[in-house]
């Protein structure tokens, strides 16, 4: 579908519009006020151009939007192909949503080396968007690589704590598990002479690829690796509290709002796109960790003394809950999965930004530190309680469509699955509303706190978009979902197929 | 051919063209050190550095004249083609790199001496000849060649007795290891009745392989294998490395390593050496474990550079393990990107190292982001690059050697190498943490960048992003003369009738 004009060049410019914001920052003078206020025209900027892809959008469609397809390399045959369906052109516009709110709530807290910090984070979201919109298996590869310096620069030098320690982790652990899926790509490329998504999944479709059952086990696993360590899943998890817990709010923001979601994605797009049935046989133990995850994630979360570590944990149970919907193989669960990447990217989003600001007056995230702040800041504790709500599934905000569409996808794959998920729902209900009641009731327990200054306007700035995003998603769930459906339809085709076919034999 | 009949012949001037950057690096060699003695000593370093620089500039020109005339020159001894000119632009320009960090170096060290100048230059003869010499015996001198200008020029802090040691060293077991190879080209010689790489690979194709030749080729990669710094033969690169002048470290690691690749690249797969694939195999696995897992534990950044260029040289040879036609570019691209990012990396060094090379320890580079946020940046492109990291020429680098052993079916040796270079990440990332993350200890001074070495990086960074990004006509170049080299059943007529077309007009 491809009608020319703009729609053609829109994601190459939605995806490179903060590269070369980055790369003229390079020119800009040190004046830290001008270096802001021009990341955030660059920031709004690409959000303003990636709001086309959602006005020319054709609903109830699916395949591919926005399609350019250039040869970039020829040997190897490498093409510049991108495009998105109705799941990677939400997660695209969450991406260019989230990083002008980064933008906004850095404006004071960073005030060293301001310029770097400008760049690598505008360079990060030409990276992320990139993945998302990529469909050539290496040019997704390459963007997938390219995450990665930026993140852990900015969690090693704007962080706090061991921030060296959490930047390397987070580098090894995940540089590490996509390597095997760079191995399981050069393969394919092998066989099929290609890195184009759609060939490649033809090729395999079609039993063109020779040696392909032996190999595409590991294939998955290679991939699945990538992945599940990104996401990230149970076993897999333990980089994650460190690199939040030390990571700048602006790092922690798009960490949980987006780099996770790479993650989910591409479990999605490639695990389930390229190997069906393997995926298929894979699934209960998949599923098990998932479900392991939703429920340890959230005990976890519940005993932890320091603001930021709670919803890092939160974090691995809410992508859980991903993973279950998108390996029940049901049009629910897997809206449901969608729907959660981007309900989680904002309320999670937010909920660091909130952080962050309690950070920025106490320079810690102790919960024993606060208390009863609801007094001193009342419109802090208003969003926060909001933000808190809709994270925790409140019906009417954007938290519960999406965990309700998983349960009942995974009810029926397995109603077990959906039986100890719902669990994780209550539990994400006691550890979040306890973490309330901690930070903001009663009586101001540490009397330095009654003089915290409230919300200045900027940070309120920062906050709305999220708030009446999630409010927005929670009361009008399907403006998202007519969309993101006819995508999950397609994804689901050749488990369509594998069902047909053992009912036919 | 028999002698009688190479005796009629005179040589002609297409002869001359196809050596002609090796004539003209060896006047301007030459030159320098005639003119040496005559200038006054206070400052004829720069103006030698220049004759140097202008001599690599005339050697990149005649380099194109040369490729203009391609065909076998000297009783087919020499063979310019797509394969030697491509090398021959890497090692000259690996050297413009060099000459360009050396300048303020030499200033900074305090060393007076024009003939470091000449030495580089006599030494590129060497290394060019290498990667166009077909005859084994001519290889032999050329590897003599470069190989002594390489020695003197480790040697060249006389202050330091690091630098003797690591002179000597390097000399005692490069002897050793020449010998190797000259034991191994004097049996190849016994088995095919020819030291001419053409012949001896038409002799093997044929299929009369004796177990001669056998023994032969792995005696010629034990002598190369030194040269490239492959495992089980790289003891000597740390503390050469360690001993020797930053930037000729740069220089050692990249330009006698791409002529040595050259040569067991005519050597193993032009000549279709028999028995080389589990002496590569293991070879390569060696080099990329054992150079991985011992840069981790270092502390010297050029012993940590010099590890990591065995894992390199490792990479490289996994690539040698796959099919000829997929390996040979994917083996000449990796080297242009390898000659780029170390030579680079080595000019950040040379510029920190200071007088005496004081600051070469990991520590020293702690702070050095928030100090010189140019040279930081620089050294973290080159890191990234060797990492394998997107938007570099190391990534497509690693990338086409994994990829050309996958397609060669060789799954294990492409996992050893996948998950190495996992590890690999580790240390390089370590220095890139100490840039941005670390509060410097001691007060490491950091003097201004002066304007030749600006160019050196400039022109390093350029070669590394423009291989990550803009690979194409690199890739297409390297694709076409490297499978031009391996394509043996269409070479070996042709290249007789080559030699009777040179033989008919001197008669």
């Amino acid at each position: 579908m491809n009608t020319g004009g703009l729609d053609s060049i829109i994601l190459t410019l939605v995806t490179f519009t903060p590269a070369i914001g980055a790369l003229l920052l390079l020119l800009i003078p040190r004046r830290d006020r001008d270096i802001r206020v021009f990341s955030l025209i660059i920031s709004l900027l690409t959000f303003g151009a990636s709001l086309h892809l959602v006005a020319r959008v054709h609903r109830w469609q699916g395949g591919f939007w926005y399609e350019i397809d250039k040869p970039w390399i020829s040997m190897p045959n490498i093409h510049y192909h991108m495009g998105v369906d109705g799941i990677s052109m939400w997660l695209v516009l969450l991406t260019t949503f989230l990083t002008p709110l980064c933008v906004l709530i850095s404006w004071k807290s960073i005030h060293e080396r301001v310029k770097e910090f400008f760049i690598l984070l505008l360079v990060l979201e030409t990276a992320l968007i990139g993945v998302f919109t990529s469909l050539d298996l290496f040019l997704f590869y390459f963007f997938w690589e390219s995450t990665l310096i930026p993140m852990a620069l900015l969690i090693g030098i704007y962080g706090h704590g061991h921030k060296v320690y959490a930047a390397v982790k987070f580098f090894l652990y995940t540089m590490v598990a996509s390597v095997f899926m760079l191995a399981a790509v050069l393969w394919l490329y092998a066989k099929v002479g290609s890195f184009d998504f759609v060939t490649i999944q033809n090729a395999i479709r079609t039993g063109q690829v020779v040696g392909f059952a032996t190999a595409a086990p590991w294939l998955f696993l290679g991939f699945f690796l990538a992945f599940a360590v990104k996401v990230p899943l149970f076993p897999f998890h333990t980089w994650l509290p460190d690199a939040h817990v030390e990571a700048p709010t602006a790092g922690s923001v798009l960490l949980a709002g987006v780099l996770l979601k790479m993650g989910t994605y591409g479990l999605l797009r490639f695990n389930l796109g390229l190997f069906p049935e393997q995926s298929r046989q894979n699934a209960p133990w998949i599923c098990t960790l998932a479900l392991i995850g939703i429920v340890y994630g959230a005990l976890v979360a519940m005993v932890q003394p320091n603001l930021k570590r709670v919803i890092a944990y939160s974090s691995v149970s809410h992508l859980g809950f991903v993973v279950l919907g998108i390996f029940s193989f049901t049009q629910a669960g897997l809206n449901g999965a969608t729907f959660v990447m981007l309900a989680h990217g904002v309320s999670t989003g937010a909920l660091f930004m909130l952080a962050g600001i309690i950070y920025e007056r106490k320079h810690t995230y102790e919960i024993a530190e606060m208390g009863g702040l609801a007094t001193p800041m009342p419109k802090y504790a208003t969003f926060f309680l909001f933000i808190t709500l809709s994270s925790v599934g409140l019906p009417l905000l954007n938290g519960f469509v999406g965990e309700f569409l998983v349960l009942s996808g995974a009810f029926q794959a397995n109603p077990w699955y959906g039986a100890i998920g719902a669990t994780g729902v209550i539990w994400s209900a006691c550890y979040l509303l306890w973490m309330y009641q901690r930070v903001f009731f009663g009586k101001v327990t540490h009397a330095e706190n009654n003089s915290l200054p409230d919300l200045d306007s900027r940070e309120q700035l920062a906050l709305w978009p999220t708030a009446v995003a999630a409010l927005v998603m929670g009361v009008a769930p399907l403006l998202w979902l007519n969309i993101i459906d006819p995508a999950v339809q397609v994804a689901l085709t050749p488990f369509a197929q594998v069902v047909s076919k053992a009912v036919g034999q | 051919m028999n002698p009688g009949q190479m005796a009629q012949n005179i040589p002609v001037a297409a002869d001359y063209v196809r050596i002609l950057p090796e004539i003209v690096l060896s006047i301007f060699g030459m030159a320098i050190m005639v003119l040496d003695p005559l200038l006054h000593e206070e400052n004829s370093q720069k103006m030698l550095g220049g004759i140097g620089l202008l001599g690599t500039l005339a050697g990149l020109v005649s380099t194109w004249i040369m490729a203009q005339s391609p065909g076998l020159a000297f009783w087919n001894m020499v063979r310019a083609d797509g394969f030697s000119v491509f090398f021959h632009v890497v090692i000259i320009a690996i050297a413009v790199v060099l000459i360009l960090t050396s300048y303020e170096y030499m200033a900074v060290q305090r060393i007076r001496a024009g003939e470091y100048y000449g030495l580089i230059l006599l030494g590129l003869v060497g290394m060019c000849l290498m990667s166009s010499a077909v005859e084994l015996v001519l290889i032999f001198i050329a590897l003599e060649i470069s190989s002594i200008s390489t020695y003197i020029l480790a040697g060249f802090r006389r202050r330091a007795a690091t630098s003797s040691e690591s002179s000597l060293k390097y000399f005692l077991l490069g002897s050793f290891a020449t010998a190797f190879f000259l034991y191994g080209v004097a049996l190849m010689f016994g088995a095919t009745g020819s030291t001419n790489i053409d012949e001896i690979s038409a002799t093997l194709n044929a299929g009369n392989v004796s177990t001669l030749a056998y023994v032969a080729v792995a005696l010629m990669f034990v002598g190369l294998g030194f040269k490239v710094a492959a495992a089980p033969f790289h003891i000597w690169t740390p503390d050469v490395y360690e001993g020797a002048p930053a930037p000729i470290v740069g220089f050692m690691s990249t330009a006698p390593k791409a002529a040595a690749f050259a040569v067991l690249l005519r050597v193993l797969f032009e000549a279709n050496a028999p028995g080389r694939f589990w002496l590569i195999w293991i070879s390569a696995a060696l080099s990329m474990t054992l150079g991985n897992v011992a840069a981790l534990v270092q502390t010297n950044v050029k012993r940590l550079l010099a590890y990591s260029s065995i894992a390199h040289a490792g990479y490289i040879l996994v690539a040698f393990a796959a099919k000829p036609d997929l390996g040979a570019p994917a083996i000449m691209f990796y080297t242009a990107a390898y000659g780029a990012m170390n030579v680079g990396a080595f000019a950040v060094v040379s510029h920190l190292a200071n007088a005496g090379e004081r600051y070469v320890s990991v520590d020293d580079y702690a702070g050095l982001g928030r100090r010189s946020p140019v040279l930081a940046g620089a050294l973290t492109v080159f890191l990234i690059s060797l990492i394998g990291i997107p938007i570099t020429g190391g990534f497509f680098a690693k990338f086409y050697v994994f990829s050309a052993a996958l397609q060669s079916n060789l799954v294990i040796l492409t996992v050893i190498g996948v998950i190495n270079s996992a590890i690999g990440a580790y240390y390089y990332l370590r220095l890139i943490v100490a840039m941005y993350m670390r509060e410097p200890q001691e007060e490491v001074p950091v003097t201004s960048i002066p304007f030749p070495l600006a160019a050196a990086l400039a022109i390093a960074l350029a070669a590394t992003i423009d291989l990550g990004v803009l690979p194409e006509s690199v890739l297409r170049f390297v694709q076409r003369s490297g499978q031009e080299l391996v394509r043996q059943e269409r070479m070996v007529p042709l290249q007789q009738t080559k030699a009777s077309e040179i033989t008919a007009p001197s008669r």
